[in-house]
């Protein structure tokens, strides 16, 4: 049922990758750091609170962003039964979990000093909170299911289900009336960040989303490694 | 093209999505009074009768409208079509200020006054150094 793919071959590149990415990671976060703590500016109205943005802002993006890629990829690896999707989902979760947990975090973080609160049930901070959840049940599931193609169905049963939540993230501040400010960023209009403090805001995505190829990288080679070691070839 | 079994398989994953987003989008339409944060000043002269439960209502501190009286402040929320008097007596957060928005929990003596028992500051979705908000004042 399952097409099949020669891990040996993806071996031979992922195996070698990590370093590079590693080195560019190490560059670019480097630089990131600098502008974001040293470099931009101050805010007018927050100070240098807003320096927690430059984690907290990309985090949040890389955990909505991972979970969608989970998404497509289970549901296409499962309507055309494609195994290695499946490896690539379960590989990408743990970053987008910790990226999560990141967002939560430096949010709350964030919160006490300029709302005067850690956490408010509010639709985006709760429904972050949710999102967070449905990465833990992935990652659970793939543990509790030793069955290959039982762990691939639950699992893309779980993704579905988190999708759902992800546009009401995304919107969650234009629908209703949440203390989280509404996004700043829009394809639509103009910016409301200062190009000043854009720059360092993208520079970190740009070195947050390489942490996460590294960590992916690892995990999928771990289950590569996982595949040969059992003396197949191909899946 | 694909087989069966393939066409099969999308079928059921679109009807899952299809079905889930619908019941989501229902139960949340249902729920709306409890997701939102905080009501406006607007929806509060819009009550039927005053609820004697917490609640939040939010808006904007209106210019000129803070009053520290000892240990009790007084402002104005606004949400520039109705207002509604707020007394506070506690710690009030670094970004509360006058024109910024703010969340007030605590409750309704009437539809005109708001005894509050927590003062949260809102942010905007501004940021911008010191420089260029003298600047854009200036204009």
């Amino acid at each position: 049922m399952f097409k099949y793919f020669e891990p040996n071959k993806i071996f031979l590149v992922t195996s070698k990758a990590p370093k590079y990415v590693l080195f560019l990671f190490i560059v670019i976060f480097s630089i990131g750091l600098a502008e974001a703590l040293i470099l931009s500016p101050e805010d007018y109205k927050q100070s240098h609170s807003v320096r927690i943005m430059y984690v907290h802002v990309p985090a949040a993006w890389i955990s909505l962003g991972t979970f969608s890629a989970i998404t497509l990829l289970s549901l296409v690896g499962y309507i055309f039964k494609i195994r290695n999707f499946f490896l690539i989902s379960k590989s990408l979760a743990p970053s987008g979990l910790v990226f999560n947990i990141i967002a939560l975090v430096t949010g709350a973080i964030w919160g006490k000093p300029t709302w005067g609160t850690w956490w408010a049930w509010d639709a985006r901070i709760t429904s972050m909170l949710i999102l967070a959840l449905f990465y833990i049940m992935y990652l659970v599931a793939w543990r509790i299911f030793e069955n290959k193609d039982k762990a691939f169905k639950v699992t893309t049963i779980i993704t579905i289900f988190g999708i759902i939540n992800v546009p009401i993230i995304k919107y969650s501040v234009d629908w209703w009336n949440t203390l989280h400010q509404p996004a700043s960023i829009s394809m639509l209009s103009e910016s409301s960040i200062h190009v000043s403090m854009m720059t360092p805001l993208l520079i970190m995505t740009a070195a947050f989303a390489l942490f996460s190829l590294l960590i992916f990288l690892m995990k999928y080679n771990t289950e590569l490694i996982k595949i040969k070691n059992k003396g197949l070839d191909r899946l | 093209m694909y087989g069966r079994k393939v066409k099969l398989r999308f079928f059921f994953v679109s009807l899952i999505l299809i079905t889930l987003a619908l019941s989501v989008f229902l139960i949340i339409k249902s729920l709306e009074e409890n997701v939102i944060f905080f009501k406006s000043p607007t929806e509060i002269k819009a009550l039927g009768e005053i609820d004697k439960k917490k609640i939040r209502i939010g808006g904007m501190v209106k210019k000129n409208s803070i009053s520290i009286i000892s240990k009790q402040i007084k402002f104005v929320v606004t949400d520039f079509k109705n207002e509604i008097n707020v007394i506070y007596s506690g710690v009030v957060p670094n970004l509360f200020a006058e024109e910024k928005g703010v969340v007030a929990e605590g409750f309704l003596k009437d539809k005109n006054y708001f005894l509050a028992t927590k003062i949260l500051a809102k942010h905007d979705e501004n940021y911008m150094p010191p420089e260029v908000k003298a600047a854009l004042e200036e204009k």
